[in-house]
């Protein structure tokens, strides 16, 4: 049974002429656990992985497999498994074939292809060109090349993209129960979503920073819920919530509003007499939460130094921040139990919280690519009940200033 | 060991894809056709049953010179299973995987040469085959010696192995070098189709131009042979290198363009 080791990237940095694809990225990932990379498209993820198996040269820094470069590895396969993309296979060769031109690369002996084939469901294709093979079936055979040499580290990326939910479901409960044998599982994803059943800790990079490095657990704050409350008569409550100066936002769903309890509310809409047709609490969502994470409007203690201070807060650059390697908790201001709304509870910005269901686009980001002159633009917030809301931009500007967020309509 | 290991999975490579095959089968027709209307065409007139239109030729070492077709025109498919060795890696990313596996990349250019070798001289002999089968049939019909026990005729044969062996190292070279299939087997086709026989045709014509002419790859190899119908025809042999020397520069094509390669595209970044 092959040994996980420590993945350890330090200051790993590539830059690609002016742009910085990856900047001194510091994080750690433990054997025993699924880890998740997550980030948007082109924050860096791919070229992360491609780094730390020597397939692109770092500009600066170093990627490590238990303390040793990918280069140095007395037996590469053995050590790491890889599946990079769903398309590194000749078309024309079979799937066993495939498998047997790295088996022997690596000195193993040619039964092991029937293994892992069977392993991974491919074995009534084995003889098949892969050129006929979908999506899916290519992830499949992708996997099944990473998992040749039994290896004690995994790193996937994007695994699951391409299968069907059975398939998504059997990937997962692969991964877990390879973590559970003590190999590191390091998979991508740009989609919390996708990964969020799988992964005990989650590494989330943003133009090429990271951002979070921690469990789970410590993604959400326990103090962050909020309140959705609908009504037959909208306008009625919407003139309630405005005259007692309680931000909400109006998604399809009804109200949300954050930080309030229902009985509060609820308390509050039976005082002036509006009848009410939903009163429920939610929890904050993690995808809520990745979204402003990546976007810049959240930052996280567990990034370290490595979070670029947003140009309005230099003050709140966590530089005092020890350790990027262990999830600590945030030493921002502790949170209160106070209902009233105030500060999300890991907020390093001095300003009234913006919404944490709402993600602005116009966040000022250090990469160039948000560098566009600001306008109001459309943004969009993933509610809880998984239905996307597309919000359009705040009428007033100068509203925007000051409260970001909040949209009202 | 490390390398045995990457030749056996550079071998299975090389040989679980259909192309090997598909090229050998071209190259056995193209041969054999070529070998074959040689045969027929000087066979008929040396034997007096074609009337030619020049001098008669001797039908002394004639088989010899119909068998050479097989490099003669045959060389430029050891050269293109070279190059599609390296080409198909970037073209269908397989080169991710192979890193993977063998993150010595030095070490897996050495593998495809030896592999480059093995399939070299499997075309050579497909090759000489289909010629001297082709070629030995129909000057036999003619009542021309084929010269099949001739010692001269082995040594030709023997030489185009060489020969073979050492075009698909330069095609592997080549393909190093230029990553991108399609611009790499249109390069290797213009070259040896175009480029090479017009520039060798005009060194041929022009005097002092065939000193430098005859360092060209294609020149080099037909020197490395000894005979074939192109210096037959054209430049008389006067300006030919000594056979060796002909291999020793068709390996040194080889080997700096694999040099090339492995300083540039092949220490790139792989995406």
């Amino acid at each position: 049974m092959p040994e996980g080791q420590v993945l350890e990237l330090t200051g790993l940095t590539k830059r690609f002429g002016a742009v910085s694809a990856v900047d001194s990225l510091d994080a750690r990932v433990e054997p025993g656990l699924v880890t998740g990379f997550l980030g948007p498209n082109g924050a860096g993820k791919t070229t992360s992985l491609r780094m730390l198996l020597g397939l692109v040269r770092p500009t600066s820094g170093t990627a490590t497999i238990g303390g040793k470069r990918y280069a140095d590895l007395a037996s590469p396969l053995q050590t790491v498994g890889a599946a990079l993309e769903a398309s590194s296979f000749h078309p024309g060769r079979s799937a066993a074939n495939h498998l047997k031109v790295y088996a022997r690369a690596a000195k193993l002996p040619t039964s092991r292809v029937d293994e892992v084939l069977g392993l991974v469901g491919l074995a009534d294709v084995a003889g098949r060109r892969v050129g006929g093979f979908s999506l899916g079936m290519r992830q499949r055979l992708g996997l099944a090349t990473a998992l040749l040499g039994d290896p004690g580290v995994l790193v996937l990326d994007e695994p699951t993209n391409g299968l069907d939910p059975e398939g998504i479901r059997w990937m997962r409960s692969l991964l877990r129960h390879l973590a559970e044998e003590g190999r590191t599982v390091l998979i991508s994803s740009h989609l919390l979503a996708e990964v969020q059943q799988t992964v005990d800790a989650l590494l989330i990079i943003s133009h090429g920073r990271l951002v979070f490095q921690g469990g789970v657990e410590d993604l959400a704050d326990p103090d962050e819920y909020a309140t959705v409350v609908d009504a037959p008569d909208r306008a009625a409550l919407s003139a309630l919530l405005d005259e007692r100066g309680i931000p909400y936002q109006l998604l399809r769903n009804g109200f949300t509003i954050r930080h309030l309890e229902p009985v509060e509310v609820g308390a509050l809409a039976a005082g002036a007499d509006i009848a009410l047709s939903n009163l429920q609490s939610k929890g904050a969502s993690l995808e809520d939460i990745f979204l402003e994470l990546v976007s810049g409007v959240r930052v996280h203690a567990s990034a370290g130094g490595t979070t670029v201070p947003t140009p309005e807060v230099p003050a709140a650059a966590p530089t005092g921040v020890p350790d990027a390697e262990s999830p600590a908790p945030a030493p921002a201001p502790v949170p209160t139990a106070d209902p009233v709304p105030a500060a999300a509870p890991v907020e390093s910005l001095p300003e009234p919280a913006p919404s944490t269901a709402m993600v602005p686009v116009v966040t000022p980001a250090p990469a160039p690519r948000a560098a566009q002159p600001e306008e109001p633009r459309s943004s969009y917030s993933v509610a809880s009940t998984g239905v996307i809301d597309v919000v359009p931009p705040a009428p007033a500007p100068d509203q925007a200033a000051t409260d970001t967020t909040e949209v009202q309509r | 060991m490390s390398l045995v290991a990457v030749t056996r999975s550079e071998y299975t490579k090389q040989f679980s894809t259909a192309g090997w095959w598909v090229l050998a089968i071209v190259l056995v027709v193209y041969v054999a056709f070529t070998a074959g209307v040689l045969a027929l065409v000087f066979g008929g007139v040396a034997s007096g049953r074609l009337t030619g239109s020049g001098p008669t030729p001797q039908t002394d070492g004639l088989a010899g010179l119909v068998y050479s077709s097989a490099s003669g025109v045959g060389y430029v498919f050891p050269l293109l299973v070279g190059t599609l060795m390296v080409t198909t890696e970037f073209r269908h990313k397989t080169l991710t995987p192979t890193f993977l596996a063998t993150p010595r990349r030095g070490a897996v250019l050495a593998g495809k040469f030896v592999v480059g070798i093995v399939v070299g001289l499997l075309y050579g002999i497909l090759g000489s085959a289909a010629a001297v089968a082709a070629g030995a049939g129909v000057l036999s019909i003619f009542g021309v010696d084929p010269e099949l026990g001739s010692s001269d005729t082995w040594t030709l044969i023997g030489r185009m192995l060489l020969a073979f062996a050492l075009w698909a190292v330069v095609g592997i070279g080549v393909g190093t070098v230029v990553r991108n299939q399609v611009a790499a087997i249109v390069i290797v086709l213009a070259v040896t189709l175009f480029i090479e026989p017009i520039v060798r045709t005009l060194g041929g014509l022009v005097s002092g131009f065939s000193d430098v002419v005859k360092w060209f790859p294609s020149a080099a190899s037909d020197a490395l042979v000894g005979k074939t119908i192109f210096g037959a025809m054209s430049s008389g042999g006067g300006g030919a290198l000594e056979w060796w020397v002909g291999g020793l520069v068709l390996l040194a094509y080889a080997v700096v363009f694999l040099v090339i390669g492995l300083f540039t595209t092949w220490r790139r970044d792989i995406d």
